[in-house]
């Protein structure tokens, strides 16, 4: 018991003193500790509920995959039978219940059309299984429905481009350290430490931002297009105000051929517009188009709503446009982001939102290191009026422990959150425990008549046993909340894991030489405790 | 300096004679708590049935029924408002109707505007947002973390020490759980994710009692065989009662002084964790040892590895004894 070789103590010592100087920079606002040349050093994260930010857990519509799939599926199709040689003739498509279903004029020809279509059809892993399902009913019609495999696949790729156009329209806003990553199949985390707005955020990241640009239908009868009946090859689309317009179903230009977007001024009325350019193969469609048809209009839909449908007064040969549409320059610049990151692949909205503005943070910060620095000096001085000198150890290790839990954390990259502050709190309470579990089991066997030596031996021995079962139920707890908490639980559960390391460390190797060294020096016959 | 003594040396109170007054007291408080939660029923946060919560703090002391008025005459459903501190209050709506994207944002928007409009200079300080599938899921997971949790350190005390360890181990935990559910129920105090953390430490903590004085009777199993077990139970809660109590005041003194200064937040965690902390060490003490007496305990396989383990120890004791003295 008594025997410590120097190299222990030694690294002891080492080890605490790391903890101290790895948790320093960690208690200095940043600027402070990159003044002193610390800035490289580990920091500990604060989480948004302490540094004010907004957390938005963003869902795709999965469904929605499911109908722009079928609705691509129509068009492939209506080109692939118009391609046959001879062209097959098909009618009655419908695109009702999540399925495509058509029916081919000529009944000889079924077998051939069916062949066609499979090779549109792509297999999905290594299963065997094809992304959509081919069937013939009633012997001259054909069913394809999307396969779940294929809609996962499906989903699946749109959610990755997805990923990166939110990371690159954050990234426009110029915004400090923001995470995003994705989250099970369908489900993208967003952190903005420190963002005041959360609904400028929320808009611009959940802009699908599909820019078309359409013919508009002039012959088609007004009382019609109010009712909402289409003619041939066109679609009824509305404008922000709700009146309906007939256009073309298929564009003559899209947001994918586009190569610049930036929110700029209209050179007559000075009110925010959005100009955008055209990439060479974009900007050539669209000349070809403008010249064939001066002096119509045509429609600039944005998510399916016309902003504005402007006549072609000369070909625009440039391939340069603006987008006029009642913007405020906030709402240009946030549409000019989403345009030039590109259009998202699928509809997300907002699932899960917490704003915590920096206001709250603060006040969080300074209640909670109130609360810590009350709950540590009320429990030093319990602990020092309850056993003396083996109360003054106890205290120091609680008080490093909190350094050496600190520096773990930076270590780690951790991330604080305010229930790890009270995770902190009652790391400081537990903590005590392996030592009060210790000086209890010395005070026993001193009364049972053991020498000082034996009795702390017998008291670290026996005690270190329960301590350890004891850590490992609270670790059982710690893990599963890690595991299965979300943000802020989980910043509780990290310091609560770590604490029941670092306290075995702290609580019972670092007493237990304080304890050695000073029975060595002393040999006291009795001890006080 | 005299040094304190909370619990004074050879204390010995007979537990386990009380044991029947004490499950009677256990049940009924259980029953109450299950009867508390199915009949009030538990005043979930946003985290577990949806909607918003927009934190207002005003520059002056917060007009409660000024802002009540202005919030009901939104037609925004029905809000309920509460003031943590004199410059503060969080408003609570229900989801809006429409589950469109824009539905959520438009309505924190008009919340917000005219809040702003009404009380000039008033600052946002938390917004929360949660739709019913994420809060469905949140619950679900509460449940099987708090599950997962009692279930695997029941099973951890059934390898470490014998079937009926887990077993006692395992009711004890339940009626602490239940204790805190239904001080929520009685209270009305918002259980959201933050209780389910403290739900499972309570869990934890509960346990780590339960294991020291379960650790100590098992000692004493070796030590005193041919003591009644009644007795023996007695002496092993009896010992451990002085650390028990130290443990739980200082775990105490440290939840008070967050509960009194750790600001609005967490007042319901530290709420519920003051909660289980107490009832904890009454259950450490009163139903899970006493427990061990109703279920049995085979007193012979005890024998076998304190003979094991006795050998052993002697030989380590020689060892010491012939080691060279420094």
């Amino acid at each position: 018991m008594l025997d410590f070789p120097r190299w222990k103590i030694l690294s002891i010592f080492g080890v605490l003193l790391l903890g101290v100087l790895l948790a320093v920079p960690s208690l200095m606002p940043d600027h402070t500790a990159r003044a002193l040349g610390l800035g490289g050093m580990p920091r500990i994260n604060l989480g948004l509920d302490l540094a004010g930010g907004s957390h938005i857990l963003l869902e795709a519509d999965t469904a929605d995959v499911a109908k722009t799939r079928v609705a691509a599926m129509e068009d492939s199709v209506r080109d692939s039978m118009h391609a046959m040689q001879p062209a097959i003739d098909i009618g009655d498509i419908s695109t009702a219940d999540g399925a495509l279903s058509f029916f081919v004029r000529d009944p000889a020809r079924v077998d051939a059309a069916v062949e066609k279509i499979r090779t549109l059809t792509a297999p999905v892993g290594s299963t065997g299984t094809r992304d959509w399902d081919v069937k013939v009913v009633d012997s001259t019609r054909i069913v394809l429905t999307p396969t779940q495999g294929g809609i996962n696949q499906f989903v699946d790729q749109a959610m990755k481009g997805a990923t990166d156009i939110v990371r690159k329209r954050i990234d426009a806003l110029g915004t400090k350290e923001p995470t995003i990553v994705r989250q099970g199949s369908d489900r993208i985390l967003v952190q903005v430490p420190g963002l005041q707005d959360p609904a400028k955020l929320k808009a611009l990241i959940g802009k699908t931002a599909k820019l078309e640009f359409k013919l508009v239908d002039t012959q088609a009868d007004p009382q019609k297009v109010a009712a909402g009946q289409a003619p041939i090859g066109d679609q009824i689309l509305r404008y922000q105000n709700g009146a309906p317009i007939a256009v073309k179903r298929r564009a003559i230009i899209t947001g994918t051929d586009l190569a610049k977007a930036a929110q700029d001024y209209d050179g007559q009325t000075n009110e925010p517009v959005v100009s955008i350019t055209f990439g060479s193969k974009g900007a050539r469609a669209f000349a070809e188009v403008t010249q064939q048809n001066v002096g119509k209009p045509f429609a600039i839909v944005l998510d399916n709503v016309v902003l504005s449908a402007p006549s072609i007064n000369e070909p625009i040969l440039g391939g340069a446009a603006r987008i006029n549409g009642n913007f405020t320059v906030d709402s240009a610049q946030q549409l000019a982001i989403s345009l030039q990151s590109g259009a998202l692949p699928i509809a997300l909205k907002t699932v899960e939102e917490r704003t915590v503005g920096p206001g709250l943070g603060a006040d969080s910060i300074h209640a909670g290191v109130v609360a810590s620095a009350i709950a540590v000096a009320l429990v030093v001085a319990f602990m020092l009026v309850t056993y003396g000198r083996f109360g003054v150890y106890a205290n120091l290790a609680v008080i490093l422990n909190i350094f050496v839990i600190l520096a773990a954390m930076a270590l780690l990259n951790a991330t604080l959150t305010l229930p790890g502050i009270a995770g902190f709190v009652l790391t400081i309470g537990t903590a005590v425990d392996a030592n009060v579990l210790i000086n209890e089991r010395i005070r026993e066997e001193r009364r049972r008549g053991r020498n000082v030596v034996q009795a702390v031996e017998l008291g670290y021995k026996e005690a270190s046993r329960t301590i350890f079962e004891a850590n490992v139920t609270h670790a059982i707890a710690g893990t599963i909340m890690l595991l299965l908490g979300s943000g802020p639980v989980k910043g509780f559960a990290v310091v609560l894991l770590l604490g029941i390391v670092t306290s075995v460390f702290t609580a019972v190797t670092f007493t237990r030489m304080l304890v050695a060294l000073w029975l060595k020096r002393h040999r006291p016959q009795a001890i006080h405790i | 300096m005299r040094l304190l003594k909370i619990v004074p040396d050879n204390t010995n109170i007979g537990f386990v004679r009380l044991r029947g007054i004490a499950f009677a007291v256990t049940l009924l408080l259980s029953l109450a708590s299950v009867g508390l939660v199915a009949a009030r029923g538990l005043n979930l946060g946003v985290d577990f049935v949806g909607g918003l919560l927009i934190e207002a703090k005003f520059p002056t002391a917060a007009p409660l029924d000024a802002v009540r008025e202005r919030i009901d005459g939104l037609d925004v459903g029905e809000a309920s408002l509460q003031s943590f501190d004199p410059t503060t209050i969080s408003i609570r709506l229900p989801l809006p109707r429409s589950t469109d994207e824009g539905a959520n944002n438009a309505l924190v928007a008009k919340v917000e505007g005219a809040l702003s409009q009404s009380f000039p200079g008033v600052r946002y300080n938390r917004v929360e947002t949660v739709s019913g599938k994420v809060s469905d899921e949140l619950i679900w997971k509460g449940v099987l973390a708090v599950f997962l949790a009692i279930a695997g350190i029941a099973l951890f005390g059934v390898f470490r020490f014998e079937w009926q360890f887990g077993v006692s181990t395992f009711v004890s935990i339940l009626h602490d759980v239940l204790m805190t559910l239904g001080f929520f129920a009685l209270t009305r105090l918002e259980f959201d994710l933050n209780i389910v953390a403290a739900v499972l430490t309570i869990v934890g903590y509960s346990i780590n009692d339960k294991i020291v004085i379960d650790d100590r009777i098992r000692e004493n199993l070796r030590k005193y065989r041919q003591m009644p077990i009644g007795e023996l139970i007695d002496l092993s809660v009896n010992e451990t009662l002085p650390r028990t109590v130290m443990t739980s005041l200082t775990i105490l003194l440290a939840l008070v002084s967050l509960l009194l200064f750790g600001g609005h937040v967490l007042r319901g965690f530290t709420a519920a964790m003051i909660l289980g902390v107490i009832v904890g060490t009454y259950s450490s003490i009163y139903v899970s040892s006493s427990l061990l007496i109703s279920l049995g305990i085979d007193k012979s396989r005890f024998k076998q590895v304190a003979a094991a383990s006795d050998s052993r120890k002697a030989a380590r004791a020689n060892a010491e004894r012939i080691a060279p003295k420094r």
